[in-house]
């Protein structure tokens, strides 16, 4: 049993580190007041050529360091329609992700050899391997925690970081104050342009890495989506977490614990159809929304930044 | 201006700024001086150029021509950053603080030599060394959300002064306050003053005039009219100045002779968006011919009153009866037709639709029946016909009936509503601060309307900040603190500093704030 447990909370983990990522990334775009809906064309895009990046040099520090420029291109371009254009987030947002998904899919049927009709599909380029350490990594539940790849410890520490950035910090009380009235911020001599591309271009970087991790580690090579709609639960995560980065584990652990649970049934040979349980996280990410909307109005509290979404102009009359 | 001195003695020097946004011309060549150690009054009325000046010494408004002079030497300032080097802080009239962070954030939030991780428990002290220096109470871990506006100003007032702040600019600063808390401001200037700092004081106020400064600036249109020692002059003269000519300061009335009760309320209760009693057992009524003033700093009960009586918000427990029939809970529709007619407090997002035209905006309360509309079908020659009669009784200056209203000025978009709901009121007239915002002359127009809907038999509730108004305007005045009623007077010999101290939730003979 506990062996079960174990090899559940390994994958789970396993499952949620590119969402945690993803959602620590979009967290301090929103608290930037930047809603960025590209995620989904983001994750695919730092997915894909981190993967080709890893196939061709073997290096996985140069894959990372494609993902997240990548990520930080495409985030740009997200930065200047609404930043400095003033365009709709939503709309430039889900040009974005159309736009990345699409490329996504064009590279993974461009960029492979000739030996394997240019296709990425199906190769097997350099991946992440989990760590072993001594005595630790034969204790269960404890190995399930250690016993994980660079990029799962990644968020061991990039969580509590994000947490004290965020709430503990000069940088961090700019940013709250920009995402909640920038006016405000502007005022008070806060730069509230440049953190606006700051943090839009950083988050997005963030998101990128989500993406790498799924080609380099939890599903190493490519295949056509091989976010899976992670991109759209990360926005709902967002949402659950309440911008706090330190929730986002809980989001991430829910949800990668869907991955492992849906993962162990389809192996244990269920009759339960693998549609319904491939549909689980969908209808999961639809049960937080309403729970989490329902908690909200209850609690009053409200977690969304104020100005999150708003174009910004100084001297708007 | 004709005293010239050499530039070295003044704090601040302003020469010909000039500044114009998309069809009107804020600033026009105004010279502005500040001394050391002087609190300087900026006198003008709603769009005179006052907070667009003082926008541009505090950086945020960049001017198109004109040069600053801070201790003699020419300065740049590219924006507020420059401005906080140079110790210039503004409290702007629409505070600039962050509502879901602390008093601490507030204060610290973008000042530059700030440790990267700052040490909380080191800037509380100095905040509460400040606090007590000045007399500005504060509790340094409160959230912005939690404190009245009150004490968001001293938040504000507090933020400059952790800076260093040697030039002080309030834009408006007692608009909000009650006047106990507009004395106390008074006295925090006084000791800044004393402390060797200097102010810019933004009001249309000639009493804060008289009672905060040392020399008056007079702007009107974007110019500078005049410039005076403060003890040289007095508040009729200022207004003159002000306004460029005369002005009332009564306005005539009949005696008052309430006929029958129009709107009564019992034990009203409210919650507001965040589920907080607004309204706690408000009861009163308003009798035809009667205007009933509704006293209260902003926010203590006064916009969920107006919704609940129509309709728009719902009570949680009492009745409301309009002509002695009970309309708890009914719908504004069912409200409207009962002949009640509301002023919205914001009149841009709930009063008028900006980009519809003046005509349709007239015609929105009337478009369901005839003669606008017949069959389901709006009538536009009709409609244009309406909209042609009130712009002309109203004097609403707009281009034509067409012109979509959020192209009108503040004034005209109020008319505009004014004249749509005095046109519709049959029974009850509620205008949520109709005043707000207007200059002398529009407002002056807007007072003798409630005043002739007074005259021709119907109930009128005025909601207000402004006492002045409400003693010359209406015949009773209900004073309301916390959602509740505080006491209700004649408002003919009602005592000014009494309906303060109820409006600072403090009954006659005790000492104990409610």
């Amino acid at each position: 049993m506990i062996g079960l447990i174990s090899s559940i909370l390994t994958i789970t983990l396993r499952a949620g580190t590119s969402l945690v990522y993803a959602t620590i990334g979009e967290i301090f775009t929103e608290r930037g007041g930047i809603l960025n809906l590209g995620l989904e064309g983001i994750m695919l895009m730092g997915a894909v050529t981190s993967f080709a990046v890893s196939y061709y040099t073997h290096s996985l520090p140069l894959a990372l360091l494609a993902a997240v420029l990548v990520g930080a291109a495409l985030s740009a371009i997200h930065a200047f329609l609404t930043i400095t254009m003033r365009a709709n987030q939503v709309v430039s947002g889900l040009s974005i992700t159309l736009f990345g998904s699409g490329f996504a899919s064009f590279l993974g049927q461009r960029l492979g050899p000739a030996t394997n009709n240019h296709r990425l599909v199906g190769l097997v380029g350099a991946k992440f391997e989990s760590f072993r350490i001594p005595v630790l990594s034969d204790i269960p539940i404890v190995q399930s925690i250690v016993s994980q790849d660079i990029l799962t410890w990644g968020i061991y520490l990039l969580i509590p970081l994000a947490w004290f950035y965020l709430y503990r910090t000069r940088a961090g009380l700019s940013l709250r104050a920009v995402g909640e009235n920038p006016q405000t911020a502007d005022a008070m001599g806060v730069d509230v342009f440049r953190l606006k591309y700051a943090y839009t271009i950083s988050g997005g970087m963030l998101v990128a890495l989500g993406g790498a991790h799924l080609s380099l580690s939890y599903t190493p090579g490519w295949s056509e989506n091989i976010t899976g709609g992670r991109g759209w639960i990360v926005i709902a995560l967002v949402i659950f977490s309440m911008w706090n980065p330190a929730r986002a584990i809980w989001g991430a652990l829910l949800f990668g614990g869907i991955n492992a649970v849906q993962f162990r049934l389809q192996a244990s040979g269920t009759n339960i159809p693998a549609g319904f349980l491939n549909m689980l996280p969908y209808i999961m990410t639809i049960v937080v929304l309403v729970l989490i909307t329902w908690w909200e109005a209850l609690s009053k509290k409200v977690g969304a930044p104020a100005a999150l979404g708003q174009a910004y102009m100084r001297e708007d009359k | 201006m004709n005293e010239q001195h050499e530039s070295g003695s003044f704090l601040v020097e302003m020469r010909g700024i000039s500044k114009s946004f998309p069809g009107v011309q804020a600033s026009d060549g105004i010279d502005l001086r500040l001394r050391y150690g002087e609190v300087l009054a900026l006198l003008g009325e709603n769009g005179a150029g006052k907070s667009t000046l003082m926008n541009i010494l505090s950086g945020l408004y960049r001017p198109d021509s004109g040069e600053i002079l801070v201790g003699g030497r020419h300065v740049t300032i590219s924006g507020p950053r420059d401005a906080a080097a140079l110790g210039i802080g503004m409290v702007h009239q629409n505070f600039m603080l962050v509502d879901t962070m602390t008093v601490t954030e507030n204060v610290v939030l973008g000042i530059r030599d700030l440790a990267f991780i700052p040490d909380m428990a080191e800037i509380k002290r100095g905040i509460l060394e400040l606090s007590e220096r000045y007399n500005l109470k504060v509790e340094p871990d409160a959230f912005i959300w939690q404190l009245s506006v009150g004490e968001q100003q001293r938040v504000e007032i507090l933020k400059l002064l952790y800076r260093n702040a040697e030039i002080l600019i309030l834009d408006e600063p007692t608009a909000v306050l009650t006047p106990q808390e507009a004395q106390e401001l008074n006295h925090v200037v006084k000791r800044m003053k004393g402390e060797g700092k200097s102010a810019v004081f933004i009001t249309h106020k000639m009493e804060e005039v008289m009672s905060f400064s040392d020399r008056v600036m007079v702007l009107r249109k974007g110019k500078v009219v005049a410039g005076k020692d403060t003890k040289d002059t007095n508040p009729r003269d200022l207004a003159k100045l002000m306004v460029g000519r005369e002005v009332l300061f009564q306005l005539d009335r009949k005696p008052f002779a309430p006929g029958s009760t129009v709107l009564e309320l019992r034990d009203v209760c409210a919650r507001d968006e965040r589920g907080l009693p607004a309204l706690s057992g408000v009861s009163f009524m308003i009798r035809a011919g009667e205007i009933l003033g509704i006293a209260g700093v902003a926010g203590n009960g006064q916009r969920e009153l107006s919704e609940v009586i129509t309709g728009l918000r719902k009570a949680s427990s009492g009745s409301i009866s309009i002509n002695c029939v009970d309309f708890t809970g009914k719908s504004p529709l069912e409200i409207i037709r009962s002949g009640v007619s509301h002023i919205p407090q914001d009149r841009i997002a709930v009063g008028a639709v900006g980009d519809m035209s003046v005509a349709n905006n007239i015609a929105m309360k009337g478009y369901r029946s005839k003669p606008l509309s017949f069959a389901g079908m709006l009538r536009p020659r009709k409609i244009l016909e309406l909209a042609r009669k009130m712009i002309d009784s109203f004097r609403i200056s707009t281009p034509s009936p067409e012109t979509r209203v959020k192209f009108l000025s503040g004034g005209n978009i109020q008319k505009t509503i004014l004249a749509r709901e005095i046109e519709s009121c049959e029974a009850l007239l509620i205008a949520v601060y109709p005043s707000r915002g207007l200059d002398i002359g529009a407002t002056e127009a807007v007072r003798k309307e409630l005043i002739a809907q007074r005259e021709s038999g119907r109930a009128v509730l005025l909601i207000s900040e402004d006492i002045d108004e409400l003693v010359t305007t209406c015949d009773t005045i209900a004073v309301f603190f916390e959602g509740r009623v505080m006491g209700i007077m004649p408002a003919a010999g009602a005592e000014i500093e009494e309906i303060g101290l109820l409006m600072a939730g403090v009954k006659p003979g005790t000492e104990a704030s409610a």
